[in-house]
């Protein structure tokens, strides 16, 4: 449905132009379809959406998913979790850098896409450079935080007590609605650097990076299910974010206080983590940090027996 | 003494199978809408019709006692959930599980034959059989012997059969074709024809060791043998899908398949079950979801 009513629209555009009898080329827009385990599937539902700009031009007719499309994207997810979560932290970093390269290749591309969606050639070309620097900066974290945030506990009894962070498991993402790449990037990079599989409901107004960037995914190792990319309303879907009993933590980009109880009740049911980011801008120093990483780990204790070590005492 | 003899058909004659057509009759039973109330009562029939299996090397009478208790309670804060049909083990877990089982109501079904692959000596497999018997089992799951059959040794297959009915006694007969190994449509339903002849109270399709274990194309074949037999005989024979049906969607399928090519009479776990180890717990969760409107997650589910 979606695509014909795209087809349409440039063919009467078409027809417009060429009115000396020789027909101008047909443009060939894209359908900007959702990603849930590694491939482009249209919503489940059959709806869509225009993605409009500030002057009211369509830019593009964007699937409106719904629930179920979020139910197919949190089995892909729990699916990737297991060996996503159990790579070599290096290797979840060279995946990372993956995606900064091939996003550093198709730049002109997401400035292209952002002057649409109403930002300036300045502030679309500092979003994108932002972005894959942010991913190459998370790049670098993968094995570094467990060290950084790791410890070794001194106990009374004979144990040597460690507590490590590691992975919480699927989660779900409504991203922050006022960026279309960088809000979108930030909130994804520090969880799977931290081992996590995740589902994100882009930005309803500007959606179109969202899509995009889920084609950069899949042509950077990124291993299906990892990742999913919903659009659609956070109005409708954010229920369903919130109380599904197979999702982990929830991360909210947005500051709508009605909305946050509602997350909070929902989430309560299967105690899931919940991290707001009240419309963070992420162009600032507070848009990236370890301790984001650390939004979406849980510390596990390890208490291993060791024998009396003699020589660690006073005296015989 | 005179010597029971059955008279065997001529199995050349059992009917050949359209391919084409049977695949498309089998995905159309896929398109049929099941909401809400049906569908309540399609999943809580499909789980009063599994038979939960575990036929590992590594089982252990643990995992077995494990396995019936969760037979026996499959979800205690869901009230009002009926019971599995039967569990399904090998048959030195077969005391194990009538032990633990009690009186539930919970059948014990126990493979036997050198269950996978068929491949031992008949006399073996009949004291196999007898052991299932005399531990407590009331069915059994034998295989049949698939390279005799794709030698053309029919009567050899048959004789089989036929012994391994007698020495069940009064426990109901399963038999495995296997036929992620029978390769062709045609094989299956002459297969399906000899084993209802010879003395099958079920035909199942696999073993659940073998890729591909059942799909809806072969289940329907034998669905339309049991049909036919039913018509030249009167004489009813149950089903059983086994291996690879995991999910509630796929189980309500074949419930409408069965409905649409058998009726309703065979509507219940008398004449239909699904073997399954999986099966079990995603019917749950869809049960769940149905009662709470909330997703579920196999987290807050017992172990398979």
């Amino acid at each position: 449905m979606a695509t014909k009513t795209i087809i349409k629209k440039s063919a009467l555009k078409t027809e417009k132009q060429s009115s000396n009898g020789t027909a101008k080329r047909l443009e060939i827009l894209k359908t900007y379809k959702i990603y849930v385990g590694g491939k482009f599937p249209r919503t489940e539902s059959g709806r869509f959406y225009e993605a409009v700009n500030k002057n009211g031009d369509v830019l593009a007719n964007v699937c409106l998913g719904s629930r179920k499309d979020f139910r197919d994207a949190v089995v892909a997810a729990r699916t990737a979790f297991g060996d996503w979560s159990t790579r070599a932290a290096f290797n979840r970093g060279q995946i990372l850098y993956r995606i900064a390269e091939m996003l550093e290749g198709r730049k002109s591309q997401f400035v292209e896409e952002l002057m649409k969606q109403d930002s300036s050639q300045a502030e679309a070309q500092n979003e994108v450079e932002t972005a894959i620097d942010r991913l190459i900066y998370y790049a670098g974290c993968t094995d570094k935080y467990q060290a950084l945030f790791s410890s070794v506990n001194p106990v009374a009894s004979s144990h040597f007590n460690f507590s490590v962070p590691e992975p919480t498991g699927v989660v779900a993402v409504i991203a922050t609605q006022n960026s279309s790449l960088l809000g979108l990037v930030s909130m994804i990079a520090p969880a799977i650097a931290g081992g996590n599989t995740v589902v994100v409901l882009a930005s309803y107004q500007k959606p179109l990076c969202a899509i995009t960037f889920a084609e950069v995914l899949n042509s950077s190792d990124v291993p299906g299910g990892v990742v999913n990319i919903l659009t659609g309303k956070p109005a409708e879907l954010a229920i369903y974010f919130a109380d599904h009993m197979d999702v982990n933590a929830i991360i909210y980009g947005e500051a709508d206080t009605a909305t946050k109880k509602m997350i909070q009740e929902k989430a309560s049911l299967n105690m899931k983590r919940v991290v707001w980011y009240d419309g963070m801008d992420w162009t600032s120093p507070a848009g990236q940090s370890p301790y984001l990483i650390m939004n979406t780990q849980e510390i596990k204790t390890t208490w291993h027996p060791i024998e009396n070590i003699g020589g660690a005492k006073a005296g015989y | 003494m005179a010597e029971k003899t059955i008279a065997v058909p001529d199995f050349s004659l059992s009917p050949h199978v359209d391919q084409v057509g049977i695949e498309e009759r089998a995905a159309r039973f896929t398109k049929r809408s099941i909401k809400k109330e049906t569908k309540l009562n399609g999943l809580l029939l499909a789980l009063n019709m599994i038979d939960l299996t575990t036929l590992e090397g590594k089982d252990s009478e643990g995992k077995v006692k494990q396995m019936c208790y969760k037979a026996m309670h499959l979800l205690d804060v869901y009230e009002g959930l009926p019971t599995v049909a039967a569990v399904c083990v090998y048959p030195s877990m077969v005391k194990t599980a009538r032990a633990a089982l009690g009186d539930s109501g919970i059948h014990v079904a126990s493979v036997a034959t050198g269950f996978p692959s068929g491949q031992a000596p008949r006399d073996v497999k009949i004291r196999d059989t007898k052991f299932a018997v005399q531990q407590g089992a009331d069915e059994v799951d034998m295989v049949i012997s698939r390279g005799k059959f794709l030698e053309g040794e029919y009567n050899y297959v048959f004789d089989e059969i036929a012994m391994i009915k007698e020495a069940c006694g009064d426990a109901r007969l399963k038999v495995i074709l296997e036929t992620g190994e029978l390769v062709t449509y045609d094989k299956v339903r002459k297969a399906s024809d000899l084993a209802m002849h010879a003395g099958a109270d079920f035909i199942k399709t696999s073993t659940g060791k073998i890729a591909p274990a059942a799909t809806m194309p072969v289940t329907l074949v034998m669905l339309e043998a049991i049909r036919d037999f039913y018509y030249k005989t009167g004489k009813m024979i149950g089903m059983k899908p086994a291996g690879g049906i995991s999910k509630s969607k796929q189980a309500l399928h074949y419930l409408v398949m069965l409905n649409e090519t058998l009726g309703e009479a065979w509507m219940n776990n008398h004449w239909f079950r699904f073997g399954a180890s999986s099966l079990a717990n995603d019917v749950l969760m869809q049960l769940m979801k149905e009662k709470t409107g909330i997703y579920q997650g196999k987290d807050y589910f017992p172990l398979d």
